[in-house]
């Protein structure tokens, strides 16, 4: 149990010096339980300050899509119908809709239309909002499963090879590396990428439109790049932590202690040294928003990232606002996750 | 220790009688402690010059349509070359490339200044003052730093359109919470110190402390984060460009010249290879001085 909140401490002050594994002392059990209870208590609190911050964010930023996007009924009506509709058209569609109401009113049936799942039709899709999301969110979930499986292992293990011996040979190959890769554009290593396996090589696809169903082959270019893109900022992140970790004076006892290096690193070095870079592999699903978006726009694949993208250049508002919410829901979802993660892996930290 | 007493400690005498360029240049000198900040400085010098040179140096006129699709090395009617072939209307690559410096040299400074005009008074006040309008400030930026950066671009831009001027605006709503964030942590940790109290009992005004005894104490810190953001805007000039959603056409732009050139990718690479490894020679540049004048600031 990790969660044993120090404040706790001042208020069970008999309990401090009862040790946990002193059985025979049934106070000290029961002062233990208590300990325990009081942080699943101070957890259960933190996780929902968090949610309410989660859910503040996703009001302000809904208040923020309708002034930018619905505040102008005429303008929606353009959107709903397409530019090529008459006056006549938009203003029935305005009163049938309920958009000659006051914005106030307007906009907690609007809220109220999006809490309850009612997101409306897509113009470019001709199809409901909500069904068109699900299925781009799905794709983009699958190109995103597979970039973790290969980023962790591997921005991981550069970090930690470079961060074991600072200055070292390997250290200086693999930190010019991670700055070379961070320091390249989104947009640039998809073309970079691209130049040498498919313009150059001609090994893969140029595009991963997937007309004719689910392909290997086309998913592994958008992979790539995205591994890419990520992997020399977590690698450089995780090489600093590493570094940081093994220049701690337990680290160094157990070097002098003369214990093994591998068993240094393994057993002493490691579990400090990935707390952090755990955190930002799950911080930076917000980083990889921007990559999705652009690997997925070149390569024409089907995803959440294009998703937006299209209904941006169409001005197909229902659906821009829909992915927007659905955007801001998943960053701030995984930056609770990740705090959470934080507080898991961090014993020192303790939840408040 | 913060690097704010880099400056203090060993230049302080020095800073007292000198000029504000002569500490400017001392500062600037610093550089060469650090070989990766020169490759970094070396780097941005060059695109500032090619910048600076683009009507003398370019070898056409950026949009002059003469000959579509030259591979790298043809010759021209004119006898130039063309050293990277040109694009599907027939522009010359190279000096597109060389005019789109100008672009990103002046769009990407402006909107990073901008950012930090906003950013950094609202971190002196939040930090400062403390109290609700710490409050208000930070929640604010809590909530504009959960949206993901390119969305909340496109939005804005879908939304105002897209032209120089709402680049600039984008930049400074998306990035200067995280200055004002970097801006607050430094003075809550500079405002304890025995100067500030001085300054506070001599009964100078809020302003005064802020700007005069606590900004300049706070600058290490926020250098590195400009060099850092330079290249970052430089970065999300390319990607709106590349998106389609950056400078109106026709005027050279990295980013929009491999948007322009997409469908031509595959069979002529020259057209979209050359602008990749400009804008990312740049950002390499930013990100190499940042990290130099950090290894400067932590050596003190």
């Amino acid at each position: 149990m990790r969660f044993n909140g120090h404040g706790t401490q001042i208020v069970f002050s008999q309990c401090t010096r009862a040790s946990r594994t002193d059985d025979r002392n049934p106070t000290a059990t029961l002062c233990w339980l208590r300990r325990a209870e009081v942080a699943l208590g101070a957890m259960i609190r933190f996780i929902g300050r968090r949610v309410a911050f989660m859910l503040a964010t996703m009001l302000v930023a809904s208040v923020l899509l309708f002034v930018l996007f619905e505040l102008s009924s005429a303008d929606v009506a353009v959107s709903a119908l397409g530019p090529y509709s008459t006056a006549e058209q938009r203003l029935l569609w305005q009163t049938q809709n309920g958009y000659d109401l006051p914005a106030l009113a307007r906009y907690f049936e609007w809220l109220a239309r999006f809490v309850t799942g009612d997101w409306r039709v897509s113009r470019s899709f001709n199809a409901p909002v909500a069904s068109v999301v699900l299925s781009h969110l799905v794709n983009t979930g699958i190109l995103a499963f597979w970039v973790f499986v290969f980023l962790v292992p591997l921005s991981l293990l550069l970090g930690v090879l470079a961060g074991m011996r600072e200055g070292s040979a390997l250290d200086r190959v693999i930190s010019t590396a991670s700055i070379l890769l961070a320091s390249v554009p989104p947009f640039a290593s998809t073309v970079l990428v691209s130049a040498i396996f498919v313009f150059g090589l001609g090994w893969l696809p140029g595009t991963s439109s997937m007309i004719d169903g689910f392909s290997w082959r086309e998913l592994v270019m958008p992979v790539i790049v995205l591994v890419a893109y990520d992997l020399g900022y977590v690698a450089r992140i995780t090489r600093a932590s590493m570094a940081e970790v093994m220049t701690t004076p337990y680290v160094r006892t157990a070097i002098l202690k003369g214990l093994p290096r591998s068993r240094v690193i393994w057993r002493h070095a490691l579990r400090n040294a990935l707390i952090t870079p755990v955190t930002v592999l799950l911080l930076h699903v917000n980083w990889l928003i921007t990559g999705v978006i652009v690997v997925e726009f070149f390569f024409a694949y089907k995803g959440f990232g294009s998703l937006i993208l299209q209904a941006a250049m169409s001005q197909d508002l229902f659906l821009l606002e829909a992915c927007t919410i659905v955007t801001v829901a998943i960053a701030v979802a995984s930056q609770t996750i990740a705090d959470l993660a934080y507080m898991y892996l961090n014993p020192k930290i303790r939840f408040r | 220790m913060t690097s704010g007493s880099v400056i203090k400690g060993k230049l302080g005498q020095v800073n007292a009688k000198a000029s504000a360029l002569r500490i400017v240049l001392v500062q600037v000198a610093r550089l060469r402690e650090s070989r990766v900040a020169m490759i970094g400085a070396g780097l941005v010098l060059f695109w500032i010059i090619v910048a600076l040179l683009a009507p003398l140096i370019a070898p056409f006129p950026p949009n002059a349509t003469i000959q579509p699709l030259a591979k790298p090395g043809t010759l021209a009617s004119n006898g130039h070359i063309f050293w990277l072939g040109t694009d599907h209307l027939g522009r010359d690559v190279l000096s597109r490339i060389i005019w789109g410096a100008r672009t990103v040299l002046v769009y990407a400074p402006i909107a990073t200044g901008s950012a930090f005009a906003l950013g950094i008074p609202m971190g002196l006040f939040a930090g400062y003052k403390s109290g609700w309008i710490d409050e208000i400030l930070s929640r604010t930026s809590d909530l504009v730093l959960a949206f993901p950066t390119l969305v909340l671009y496109i939005v804005l831009i879908v939304k105002f359109g897209a032209s120089g001027l709402n680049i600039v605006l984008a930049v400074t709503i998306a990035s200067s919470p995280a200055i004002m964030r970097i801006t607050r942590g430094l003075v809550i940790d500079l405002r304890t110190r025995g100067y500030i109290y001085a300054a506070q009992l001599r009964g100078e005004s809020a302003w005064y402390v802020m700007l005069v005894e606590i900004l300049p104490n706070a600058r290490g810190p926020l250098i590195v984060d400009a060099c850092l953001r330079l290249g970052y805007v430089t970065m999300t000039i390319g990607t709106l460009g590349f998106l389609g959603l950056g400078l109106p056409p026709p005027d050279a732009d990295w980013g929009g010249m491999i948007n322009e050139a997409r469908q031509f990718a595959i069979v002529f690479p020259h057209i979209v290879v050359f602008p990749c490894l400009a804008v990312s020679s740049l950002v390499l540049g930013f990100n190499l001085l940042a990290d130099g004048v950090r290894e400067i600031s932590l050596r003190e």
